[in-house]
């Protein structure tokens, strides 16, 4: 039998599930491999069971925290897909302000209305098995897990920096032409597109293990702008692991 | 009749994020008809205060996969308002072009992917790739092209990449964009005639019902508006788009999570249909005649052509980019770098026309140019109170339905809508309540 396959979509923009619907060349002979028995963006079948359930999104409510542990308790493997999923990305920028600025900013005095938590990495509430980062997460990241997962094969994982694979592309270094970028502390697998084509690095992979906060520091600071606005860039990505 | 009735959908399939379906009857009057948005708020708002503004764009893209183009682009202009940042004429086209994949891939998407099973009594498109694969993988093809244009001009057609204030990190090449147009003209408008063919055959399976509402889009003297112009509205005409809290007095309701809002009568309509009807006569002699094959007619009062008006946009983009393209080239690529020097700090709002309606930004920037204030109002919350209307008219013309019709009804008509909810809680489920 061919493995029974989900997706399901929590606190997020749905990039990452639009991702694999543009995998326009490849989705047909993807079937032939997989079945897909849940995806709410794109059909009405439900299931009981599942062999992998990929995951996109935030847990950022209570209601979230329960469908997730369901979620667990009936699939074999779970994946995290997308920076939302693997350490809370963008959505985690609310954890900076206080929770009820946050809410009275966008609702008023209807603030109560609705229940909020912190955004949270899926691993924060269940166990997660893999994870594909980025934001969006790239089709040749889950093309690559997918297929892993398929034939039973350990899945590739990237250790190293944006750096090495921007010096890889033969790229000027973007503080050379007067930019800020996060290369250095972010950890690669995107084959650094965004400083190919002339944006600065976000971050959105999610930091390397041990990255050299200090260092990085420096190097903004000494590129024109404040240790405040420094400590913001890095947080973009990354607001649930750099507390400064 | 008097008839209890109680529906509710959860979590309703095929639209992007959560949203229940809520009917209500009892003793055949009507108590309670509505979309409930589930979706958890997201609080963009909060999350861009004290962000730079090379940031902004970078943030409010990712409100909505989907919309990332439509929101990246609106950001960047209503920054570009407030900081005082011209733009060439290079990038202004470069942008129209990136609208037009982006409404053509998403109209092209809902179209085939979403609402399609729905006429074809499939629940959803996977079945269709046994029984009708040259549908298919013509669907996949226009929305490649169309994802194309996004990849070819922006970086990746999913939160683009090289469009930033004042231009672009980096300006596509001649031969990049000479293919781009063979693949227009050579497979997507091709395809783009057969889809209407298509929707022609399957037109019969679109319910009838109307309802006439207040229909707001943008609108440009030059051109059928998406990017630029003011704001316009059915019932009162052009309104700038400064003044464009005049238009959508947002305010929240118990059951969603996303603000719905109203401006000359209880609620508005956007989307291609609103865009369609405020704009038909802008369109060219291709896209008027898609119309017409489909029976889709100036001032069409049935949201479920909302899909039809959809399909004759893709007409109009695939063309419209064709155009584009060879004037950028007629014009000489320049290499011209971003301008990122503010000339002036403060309030800056913009509108574009996204795939689901007009879509709004307004910031405000300090004088580091990081933002103070923030405000985006998005075309499915501006729905909302529309698609609730609809159901409180359409519920008794079918109550001598079966309740599986009636609740087919309703989740094909949130789905003519082609609600992003995750858009709209910067939320979708049905719940019949009998």
């Amino acid at each position: 039998m061919k493995p029974q396959v989900a997706f399901f979509d929590f606190t997020s923009c749905e990039g990452c599930q639009l991702n694999k619907l543009n995998l326009e060349n490849d989705l047909l002979d993807i079937l032939k491999h997989v079945d897909i028995v849940e995806f709410r963006e794109a059909m009405d079948d439900k299931a009981d069971f599942y062999d992998i359930a990929f995951i996109e999104g935030s847990i950022s409510s209570p209601s979230c925290v329960e469908r997730i542990h369901d979620i667990r308790r009936r699939s074999k493997i779970l994946v995290a897909l997308g920076s939302c999923a693997v350490n809370g990305g963008v959505n985690a920028m609310k954890n900076l302000h206080p929770i009820d600025d946050v809410r009275e900013t966008v609702y008023g005095d209807d603030k109560y209305l609705f229940a909020t938590l912190p955004a949270m990495a899926v691993s924060a509430v269940v166990k997660v098995d893999y994870e594909v980062r980025g934001c969006p997460m790239t089709q040749q990241d889950f093309l690559k897990l997918l297929i892993s997962l398929v034939m039973g094969k350990e899945p590739p994982k990237y250790g190293s920096p944006v750096c090495v694979e921007c010096k890889l592309s033969e790229n000027e270094c973007l503080y050379n032409r007067g930019m800020v970028c996060l290369g250095p502390i972010t950890r690669g697998g995107c084959g650094a597109i965004c400083p190919s084509l002339g944006q600065f690095c976000t971050g959105c992979r999610g930091l390397v293990d041990n990255p050299n906060m200090d260092g990085m520091l420096d190097l903004m600071t000494s590129h024109g702008i404040s240790l405040d606005e420094a400590k913001k860039r890095m947080q973009l990505y990354n607001s649930n692991e750099v507390q400064l | 009749m008097s008839r209890d009735l109680n529906i509710k959908v959860h979590h309703l399939t095929r639209v992007e994020g959560h949203g229940n379906i809520v009917v209500n009857m009892k003793d055949g009057v009507l108590e309670k008809a509505h979309l409930s948005i589930v979706e958890p708020p997201r609080f963009f708002e909060a999350m861009v205060k004290g962000r730079s503004f090379h940031e902004a764009a970078i943030i409010t893209s990712r409100i909505c996969g989907i919309c990332s183009l439509g929101h990246q682009l609106t950001s960047l202009v209503a920054t570009e308002d407030a900081l005082g940042l011209e733009i060439s004429e290079q990038t202004r086209l470069l942008r129209k072009l990136l609208i037009h994949g982006a409404t053509m891939q998403s109209n092209i998407l809902h179209a085939y992917f979403l609402a399609a099973p729905d006429f074809l009594g499939a629940g959803s498109v996977f079945p269709l790739i046994a029984t009708h694969k040259d549908v298919v993988l013509r669907a996949l093809r226009m929305k490649r092209v169309a994802n194309d244009i996004g990849d070819i001009v922006s970086g990746r057609a999913v939160h683009p990449i090289t469009p930033v204030p004042g231009g672009f990190t980096r300006i596509p090449e001649k031969a990049e964009l000479l293919e781009l147009k063979r693949k227009l003209l050579e497979e997507a408008l091709p395809d783009g005639l057969e889809t209407v063919e298509t929707m022609k055959a399957l037109a019969g399976a679109i319910p009838q019902f109307e309802r006439e509402t207040e229909y707001i889009s943008l609108k440009n003297a030059d051109e059928y508006a998406f990017y630029e112009g003011d704001i316009f509205s059915s019932d009162s005409g052009a309104i700038p788009v400064q003044n464009y809290l005049d238009v959508t007095n947002e305010f929240v309701v118990n059951h969603s999570t996303s603000k719905h809002a109203k401006h000359n009568r209880n609620s508005y309509f956007v989307g291609a249909l609103a865009r369609w009807n405020n704009n038909s006569a802008q369109l060219g002699e291709e896209a008027l005649a898609a119309a017409a094959a489909m029976g889709l007619k100036p001032n069409c009062h049935n949201p479920y052509m909302n899909t039809i008006a959809q399909v004759v946009e893709a007409v109009h983009c695939i063309l419209d980019s064709v155009r584009i393209i060879d004037k950028l080239i007629d014009d000489g690529l320049k290499n011209e770098k971003p301008n990122q020097t503010p000339t002036r700090y403060g309030r800056g709002i913009s509108s574009n026309e996204v795939p689901r309606g007009i879509l709004f930004h307004d910031y405000t920037y300090d004088n580091k140019g990081n933002i103070i204030k923030a405000n985006c109002v998005i075309p499915t919350g501006q729905n909302l109170a529309n698609i609730d209307n609809d159901m409180l008219k359409l519920v008794p013309e079918i109550i001598n339905k079966s309740k599986a019709e009636i609740t087919l009804a309703l989740e094909m008509l949130v789905r003519a809508y082609d609600p992003c909810i995750s858009c709209s809680v910067h939320m979708l489920e049905v719940d019949f309540i009998e």
